[in-house]
């Protein structure tokens, strides 16, 4: 766990920059935390951003597959979007928790 | 009279049809279950059969052997549930009217979710085993096989028993070794998951073993297609591993009848309380087994577990009482590991497989996160147990809920 300002915003992380508190999240901090590793944040970035947030707040499980199937963009445009790690990014720069598969 | 449907006669369904008999007034409540096959498969088992271990005949018994006398049971499809109105439609018409309905429809494998998977070398080069076709199918081609490439590739997540392709992998490292051509055969696991498992602790001593048995993970390969031409797996990110045998599990979804009764997600998993198992959109139809959506394994053990749970709440629900039993997600599955040997995971919602013994604190027998003779023979037993204690609805000598007793912390 650590503190890190983002976007002149001091929030709470964890070891793998994931938010601690989905609250603290806002457009810009994800603009910054994509950044990081080298992704420019477009409109169509947001909509799956905003996806996200609102699946996770709805307690929904998230797969690729899901986020594939919900109109903004198909499974390839995902890997586009994200490259290398597409849940695993976009749900960090959504502010929520990294999606954890079910054992 | 009062009615109790049940649809699906498989583990789940099977196990509440036995529970429920035994404490419902006869007078008072009618039980119907409902199941398409006459057949009941011992699934568990499928896992042996490629490697010659079990054959078909070890594994199916009439379903019918399982129901008990007082309990109507009726083979057809099912169309869907018109829950608004407490009804199920049957295949060809037929249609029951319910109080409480359960629904244990299980999952099943969709091959053809995944372009070029069930193409022209489906079964021929390309296995499943979670079918008894695609096990004796694969026990058929390994008779004669020589040896080359063997890919186990999980397709999409959740898919039911987590553990059942890391031991296909485990197994067919010693199949090949005791029939002298291990040094041809070339092992990989590819797995949408950044590892072997998911859970930090597991990962770890399974990668170990893994490594141990020279087996190669291929981790974050999320497949968007199989080329049958040049015999390659292709993924969203455009990689590739290429296969002389691929060995797969298909995308796991619930049943369509799920999804032709509007009461799926988008995997045609039914939407169900974690703790309570009740559906989360009718207070009268509960939830158990592989059909549900709770965040655990698909396994016969959680659905013995969950099914006590379920059983408590469905008596409160009757008596008009609150729904007071929690589930936890306890789960416990044994992983052949070969040679005669196993491990063993006993974890929760909130708590990790951790190491230690089982089910009793420091005499075991059972090794948690062990690689033990021991442990083999407890899955040698699940069968029995499994046809004889669990189907049955009969208590094991193990709680439902899982206990930090006997579990070594690790940080
Ligand atoms: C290879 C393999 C290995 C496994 N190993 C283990 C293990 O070691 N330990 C463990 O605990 N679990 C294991 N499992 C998992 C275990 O078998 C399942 O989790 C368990 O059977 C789930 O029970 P269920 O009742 O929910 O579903 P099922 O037992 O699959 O039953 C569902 C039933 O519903 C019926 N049905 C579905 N739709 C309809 C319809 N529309 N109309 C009529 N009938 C319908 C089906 O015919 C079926 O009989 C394994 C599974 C596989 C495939």
């Amino acid at each position: 766990m650590a503190e890190k300002t983002l976007a002149g915003k001091t929030v709470e992380v964890n070891d793998e920059g994931y938010l601690l508190n989905r609250d603290d999240w806002d457009k810009d901090l994800a603009a910054e935390m994509a950044k990081e590793d080298g992704i420019e944040l477009t409109d169509k970035h947001y909509e799956v951003l905003e996806y996200l947030r609102e699946k996770e707040a709805a307690g929904e499980s998230l797969t690729i597959r899901k986020v594939g199937k919900s109109g903004i963009t198909d499974i390839k445009g995902l890997y586009q979007l994200f490259p290398g790690g597409p849940l695993k990014l976009s749900s960090k720069y959504a502010g929520i928790a990294k999606p954890a598969s079910c054992v | 009279m009062k009615k109790l449907v049940i649809l699906g006669a498989g583990t789940a369904g099977t196990m509440m049809a036995n529970k429920l008999r035994g404490a419902l007034d006869r007078e008072e409540w009618s039980i119907t279950i409902v199941d398409q096959f006459k057949t009941h498969y011992y699934q568990p088992g499928f896992l042996f059969i490629p490697f010659g271990i079990y054959n078909s005949h070890d594994v199916i018994k009439p379903k019918s052997d399982f129901i008990p006398t007082g309990v109507n049971m009726i083979y057809s499809a099912i169309d869907r549930v018109e829950a608004e109105s407490n009804k199920v439609h049957l295949e060809g018409g037929k249609i029951l009217n319910y109080d409480y309905l359960i629904i244990a429809t299980g999952t099943k494998t969709f091959p053809d979710e995944t372009p070029g998977l069930q193409d022209k070398l489906w079964h021929k080069e390309i296995f499943d085993f979670y079918t008894i076709e695609g096990a004796c199918a694969l026990q058929r081609f390994f008779k004669g096989w020589e040896g080359g490439k063997l890919v186990m590739a999980i397709t999409e997540l959740p898919y039911k028993c987590p553990v059942a392709p890391l031991e296909f992998v485990f197994l067919a490292d010693a199949y090949f070794t005791q029939i002298g051509i291990r040094d041809k055969v070339d092992i990989s696991y590819v797995t949408p998951m950044p590892g072997a498992f998911t859970k930090p602790v597991a990962t770890k001593m399974l990668s170990e073993l893994l490594a141990e048995k020279n087996i190669t993970v291929i981790p974050d390969f999320y497949i968007e297609r199989v080329d049958n031409d040049s015999k390659k797996l292709i993924s969203y990110d455009e990689r590739e591993v290429e296969f002389d045998v691929l060995t797969v599990v298909p995308v796991n979804m619930g049943d369509e009848m799920i999804e032709r009764s509007g009461l799926g997600d988008d995997m045609n998993f039914v939407p169900t309380d974690k703790e309570t198992l009740q559906s989360k959109k009718h207070e009268n139809i509960f939830v158990l087994g592989d059909a549900s959506n709770i965040p655990t394994s698909k396994a016969g053990s959680v659905a013995h577990f969950a099914a006590e749970i379920l059983f408590e709440n469905l008596m409160s629900a009757i008596e008009g009482r609150p729904l007071h039993a929690k589930f936890d997600g306890h789960a416990n599955c044994y992983i052949e590991t070969g040679f005669g040997k196993g491990a063993l995971i006993d974890f929760n919602y909130d708590t990790e497989p951790l190491p230690g013994t089982f089910p009793l604190p420091g005499l075991g027998p059972f090794g948690l996160l062990e690689n033990t003779k021991i442990n083999h023979y407890g899955k040698v037993m699940f069968r029995w147990i499994y046809w004889h204690i669990l189907l049955k609805g009969k208590e094991l000598p193990v709680e439902p809920l899982m206990t930090m007793a006997g579990k070594k912390k690790v940080n």
